[in-house]
Parts: C-alpha cells; sequence; structure tokens
C-alpha cells in the first residue's frame, strides 16, 4: 500500500509548478490567447530568480548575515521581471504586430528553455567568479521555510503545513483568479474579449489591453512557478533539463480542468501524484521499463479528457470562441 | 469620439511586391543578425567580425561541417514539409515530434527483433514500412478526433509527442544494451543490419531524399486535385463542404500524409544518422519545424532557404559555444532571437502604417 502520508506532500510539490503554470495560462487563455510559449516562460521565470538569488549570495560575506526579507524579494522580482518581458514580447508580436500565436509561441518557447539552460550552464563562467557550482542553499532555506508548529502537530501538519510560502501563494493566486473571471465585472469583460474580441470592442471594452494585461499576468504567475520549482522543490539547485516538460503539462491542466483555476488546485496535486506515481508503484528490478509507461499516464488522462470534452460538446465546457485568432479592428 | 485623433492608423495590404516582401525579410534578418552580434559581444566580450567569421567557420568551416549542416538541414526542412500540407488547412500538427519519434521506433524495433530472421534487405524494406505506418498512425489519431469531434488538434498532437516520447523511454529500459546504461547503444554494430546505405557517403542519402520530398511535395500542393482539396478546406470549410469536399476525409488523408513523411525523418535518423534511438532523438526540430514551415509561407521552396537559416545560425552559434566554453543552449537563444524578428517583419508585410497627419498617400514602413 502506498504511504499516503508521505506521497501527498511529494504530490502536492510536484503539483504546484503545475498550478502556477496552468492558473497563469487560463487567464491568458481566457482574453483568447493560446500562450504555447508557458514552458519557455517558465524557465526564464526560474533561471531569473537564480540569477538574482546568485549575485545576493555572493554579496554577502558570510552565509550567516543573509536577510530573510532581501532573500525572498530579490529572487521573486528578478523573477517576474523575467518573465513580464516574456509576456510582453509575445503580447508585442501577437496583440500589436499580429503574428500568429502558435509560431510565436513555439518560438518564445525555443527562447526561453534555451535562455534557461544557457545562463544555467554558464552563469559561473559569466560572472567570473570562483565557485563549483550553483547551489543556492541559503535563499532556499528562506523559500522553504515553513510554520514553525508544522512538524509538531502530527500527519496533518505534515500534509497541510510543510510547504513553503509560495505553494499557498499559488493556491490563493489560483482562487482569486477563479473569483475574479467568474463573478466579476473586470472577469466577464476578460470572458467577453476571448469568446467575441469584435463583440467587446463594440461594448467600449479595450480589447489590446484585456490582452496585454492577461498575457502579462499570466505569465508573471507561471514564472513563479519555475521559481518555485528551482529555489522550494530542486532547493537552491540548477540543473539543465532538470524542469523537463511540466510547461506542457501545464497546458494540458488547463484543457483538464476546463479553463478553471479553482479546479486546477487539485488537478495539478493529482497530476503532481501521477507525475512521480511511478516512485511509489512496486515494479521490481527486473521491470524498470514500467515506470516509464506510468510516466505516461497525464499525458493519456489529458488526450481523455480533450476528446471527451469534444465529443460531449457541452457549451460551458468549450474553449473561448476566438482562442488562437489574432484581432483586427479594421477587419470586423 | 472623446479620444484624440490617433497619431496614425494600420490598414492591411491588398497586395504586395516579391521584391518589397522579400527586401522587408531581409531587412529583418540583418537587423536580427546584427542584435545577435551584440547579444554575442556582451556576452564574449569577443570583436564582431571575429563573431561572424566563427558563425560561418562553425557551418561551413571544413567539408565535414559542410555536409553536416546540409545533412540536419535537409532533416529539418523534411519535418517542414511533412508538417506543411496539415498547416496548409488549417490544421495545426505540433506532434511532428512525435510523429518523427515513432517513426524512428518502428525502425529501431525492426532492427532489433528481425536482425536474425531475415536478410538486410528484407529488414530495411520492413523498416520503411513500420515507421511510415507508425509515423501515419500517429498523425490519424488527433486527425480522426477532429474529423469526428472537433476536438483541439493543437492541444491533442501536443500531448501525442508526449505519449511518444514515453514509448521510447520505456523500449530504451527494455533493449537496453549494455544493461543498466540506461542507452540502447548502436544498433547491430557489428552486422550492420538495418542500416541504410550510404549513396557516395554517409549525408548524401538525406539530402537526397529531402530534395525529392521537396519537389514532389511543390507540385502535390499546387498542382493535384488533392492539394487544391486541402487548399479549400484551409480558406473555408464551409465552402469545401458546399463543393462536395469530404472535410473529414481530406484531413484524415492529409495528416496520414504528414505523419507517415515524419515517420521516413524518424527511420533516416535511426537508420542512416545515428543507428541508435533516444528521447531526444528528435531535438525539438518537431517545433522548429512549425516556424521554418510558417516563415516560408508553407512554400515548399522557400522552406530550403529558412530551414538552411535556422541550420546555419544554430550552427554557428555551437561553434561560439564552444570557442569560448559556453553552453551549447546559446543556438537556442540566437534561433529565438532570429525568430522573434522574422516573425515580427511579417506584420510589415501583411499591413502599412498610414500617417493620419498629413494623409500622405504612401505609408511609412518601420522595422520591428
Amino acid at each position: 500500500m502506498i504511504d499516503l502520508v508521505a506521497f501527498i506532500p511529494r504530490a502536492v510539490a510536484q503539483g504546484i509548478p503545475l498550478l502556477y503554470g496552468s492558473t497563469g495560462e487560463i487567464i491568458t487563455e481566457k482574453s483568447g490567447n493560446l500562450n504555447l510559449g508557458i514552458p519557455g516562460v517558465m524557465y526564464v521565470g526560474a533561471i531569473s530568480g537564480v540569477i538574482g538569488s546568485f549575485y545576493y549570495e555572493q554579496s554577502l560575506t558570510s552565509k550567516d548575515d543573509i536577510n530573510g526579507f532581501l532573500a525572498v524579494f530579490i529572487p521573486m522580482l528578478c523573477c517576474l521581471v523575467g518573465s513580464l518581458i516574456m509576456g510582453l514580447i509575445y503580447s508585442f508580436l501577437t496583440v500589436s504586430l499580429r503574428a500568429n500565436q502558435n509560431v510565436t509561441g513555439l518560438a518564445l518557447t525555443t527562447f526561453g528553455i534555451g535562455f534557461g539552460n544557457f545562463f544555467g550552464g554558464s552563469l559561473i563562467k559569466l560572472s567570473g567568479l570562483d565557485v563549483p557550482s550553483i547551489a543556492l542553499s541559503a535563499t532556499s532555506a528562506c523559500f522553504s521555510k515553513t510554520l514553525p508548529f508544522a512538524g509538531s502537530v502530527g500527519w496533518a501538519g505534515k500534509l497541510f503545513l510543510s510547504y513553503g510560502f509560495l505553494a499557498y501563494l499559488g493556491i490563493i493566486i489560483a482562487l482569486v483568479a477563479a473569483f475574479i473571471i467568474r463573478k466579476t465585472r473586470v472577469g466577464l469583460q476578460l470572458r467577453a474579449v476571448g469568446e467575441d474580441p469584435a463583440t467587446a470592442d463594440s461594448a467600449g471594452i479595450n480589447v489590446t489591453k484585456y490582452k496585454y494585461v492577461s498575457t502579462c499576468l499570466g505569465c508573471m504567475i507561471a514564472g513563479l512557478g519555475g521559481l518555485y520549482y528551482v529555489m522550494d522543490y530542486a532547493c537552491g539547485v540548477w540543473s539543465n533539463d532538470a524542469f523537463g516538460d511540466r510547461g506542457w503539462l501545464a497546458i494540458a491542466l488547463v484543457i483538464f480542468t476546463i479553463w478553471r483555476s479553482d479546479v486546477s488546485i487539485f488537478a495539478s496535486i493529482l497530476f503532481g501524484g501521477l507525475y512521480i506515481l511511478y516512485l511509489y508503484i512496486p515494479a521490481g528490478i527486473d521491470h524498470m521499463e514500467y515506470k516509464e509507461l506510468y510516466k505516461m499516464i497525464p499525458y493519456v488522462v489529458t488526450m481523455l479528457v480533450l476528446v471527451i470534452t469534444s465529443m460531449r460538446n457541452r457549451r460551458e465546457d468549450q474553449p473561448p470562441k476566438s482562442l488562437g485568432l489574432p484581432y483586427f479592428r479594421e477587419e470586423r | 469620439m472623446n479620444s484624440k485623433q490617433p497619431l496614425f492608423h494600420i490598414t492591411k495590404r491588398a497586395d504586395i511586391s516579391k521584391k518589397k516582401a522579400i527586401t522587408i525579410r531581409l531587412i529583418a534578418i540583418l537587423a536580427a543578425l546584427i542584435f545577435c552580434g551584440i547579444v554575442t559581444v556582451a556576452l564574449t566580450g569577443d570583436n564582431p567580425l571575429s563573431i561572424y567569421a566563427s558563425i560561418f567557420k562553425g557551418a561551413f568551416g571544413t567539408a565535414r561541417k559542410t555536409w553536416v549542416t546540409f545533412q540536419n538541414m535537409s532533416i529539418l526542412l523534411l519535418i517542414a514539409l511533412a508538417l506543411t500540407p496539415a498547416f496548409k488547412m488549417r490544421f495545426w500538427n505540433i506532434g511532428g515530434e512525435g510523429q518523427v519519434l515513432i517513426g524512428g521506433l518502428a525502425a529501431a524495433a525492426s532492427m532489433i527483433y528481425l536482425q536474425d530472421k531475415m536478410s538486410n534487405g528484407f529488414v530495411i524494406l520492413v523498416m520503411i514500412f513500420a515507421s511510415i505506418f507508425a509515423g501515419a498512425l500517429w498523425g490519424l489519431i488527433p486527425a480522426f478526433c477532429k474529423a469526428k469531434w472537433n476536438t483541439n488538434e493543437t492541444l491533442s498532437t501536443l500531448m501525442m509527442n508526449y505519449i511518444a516520447t514515453q514509448l521510447v523511454a520505456f523500449f530504451t529500459v527494455v533493449w537496453e544494451n549494455p544493461k543498466g546504461s540506461g542507452k540502447i547503444g548502436i544498433i547491430n554494430q557489428n552486422t550492420h543490419i538495418g542500416w541504410l546505405p550510404d549513396v557516395f557517403n554517409e549525408y548524401l542519402l538525406v539530402i537526397l531524399i529531402a530534395v525529392i520530398v521537396t519537389l514532389r511535395m511543390y507540385i502535390y500542393l499546387k498542382f493535384t486535385k488533392q492539394g487544391f482539396e486541402l487548399t479549400v478546406v484551409g480558406e473555408s470549410e464551409q465552402t469545401a463542404k458546399y463543393v462536395g469536399i469530404d472535410v473529414g476525409k481530406v484531413i484524415m488523408r492529409t495528416m496520414i500524409m504528414s505523419g507517415g513523411i515524419c515517420g521516413i525523418v524518424g527511420l533516416l535518423l535511426v537508420g542512416s544518422i545515428n543507428h541508435t534511438i533516444t528521447t531526444t532523438i528528435a531535438g525539438g526540430q518537431g517545433f522548429t519545424a512549425v516556424m521554418v514551415s510558417w516563415l516560408a509561407k508553407f512554400n515548399p521552396l522557400s522552406m530550403v532557404l529558412t530551414s538552411l537559416l535556422i541550420i546555419f545560425l544554430n550552427r554557428g552559434a555551437g561553434e561560439i559555444s564552444t570557442r569560448f566554453g559556453l553552453n551549447q543552449s546559446f543556438s537556442d537563444i540566437i534561433t529565438g532571437i532570429i525568430l522573434f524578428f522574422l516573425i515580427g517583419c511579417e506584420f510589415f508585410i501583411n499591413y502599412k502604417i498610414v500617417l493620419t497627419h498629413k494623409n500622405r498617400e504612401s505609408g511609412k514602413e518601420e522595422q520591428a
């Protein structure tokens, strides 16, 4: 039997980057922009945070005079700025210059993953400092700090309180995003832009502004997912390609949750669990190969959900109607 | 209107001369190259001229390098050609990566399981059929869902990529050689069974196939009934239905072809170039090919140029990173920058900016 108390916290830790990524992408897609650049954005978010905290740690004379606030604030700011720039590139190309969204997104992913791996692999050489590897244990400790009494309340503490603050922030952002999209005026207008920008435009909604803001905001949120991964989950150790295909899984999650970020909280944890399930299923030493098949489960499940939702063809389960299409006012 | 009159407005160009379109693209490439040069200088501190010289040396420095450049270009071109008919009917096949992988997997399986059962010629024949069939099947599944239930193909083909990747990972463990190494190693290293024959040298076969497929695809899209049908489906599904084209059938037929050609690429990667298979054998080219095809405006002949440009910079950036001891991902950054510029410049080909001020006739053009 699987040890749930050990399994669930690890599933949550795996799920949080996916939650950030999918929340960001949901906000973006609600405005009609299909941003396939999210995997790249998450890499850039992660590496920007790493660069920030690398220079911060190098500027300290000893690891003991680390300032908890600065250690969190600097990487976070770098991460947000890095992902914002990615969002601006995407919005400028697709909204202002009306480029094809799929192509722009894929270019953004190529660029972003390259950017992450390049600086991850070359940061030490470029900075000219004499350190063996990028291991940001001191800043990472600030990120993964849990509540002081988390360890003393038994299994409940382990299940609910054993995570760094970014995990809770991710859940809060997902809830707030779901509320804003579904219950507020801003959300209504955002959905209108995603469904039918021409109608929204004639109702006096600034389509360009909504597309820009939601895409950039989405990228910044997704970038935080990368930051969580490297600073909290990976304990501040950057290794190239370690983040893997989580960005694509986040995009898959958007469909899996039918564009609802509150559902994504559970779905992300579920996917996180599926992602590491193979570690917990006894496969035996002779049959290591089945682990690889278990890793396939999230993708197969997403594929099935995609097909089933399209088969049922319910109106409320469909993607935003103008998803992937550029909007050009003069062509109305 | 209570807002101020804007300084300029944007209108769609009805038509643009070929010469003008090419000039705009060349300016974009030039601007991108200058920008890449600045980035490289900032990172390495070398002088710009020697950097451009390195880029050129990396791609065409020696005879061997030149051959490899053309071989890599052929692979990328083949994938782009495979995706093109699908794109022309507005079916966003992002699954080139998976279709290539599964084709390669089928080829590798034939090599491994049939090596002592058949003669070399038969093994190769089986490999060709198996890889085309596997690639076509991988393309058909999303196409079938699209035709039947209108399932979003961008996302379904994307998922198929990872299913293929995990299948390859699964068989990597099954076929592991030697045990515990985590990789398959060179298949049939001693017998060379299933290795595609060399034509003149080890590079030319792939290049020849690319040439044949390019010409064939150009003719298919431009002069055949099927090519015309898929263009109509891409332009307007309603029109297609009205003139009696079976849209579902066209989608499935086109994707079988698209996936099949990707399968051939898998065959070439495994049978001719690498003689082994890994999960990263396609190396993200399934995605790069999407951009190669789009930048060429889905014209097979222009794709020769766009794929050459991408591979040229890729190999050049590789040379720079080797020279300065930097990470190989540098080439991805350079590719990304070039793509941003080229994607951006399309705007100035499709639209023009007209200043409202003096109502000047010829709109002013700016470069992104």
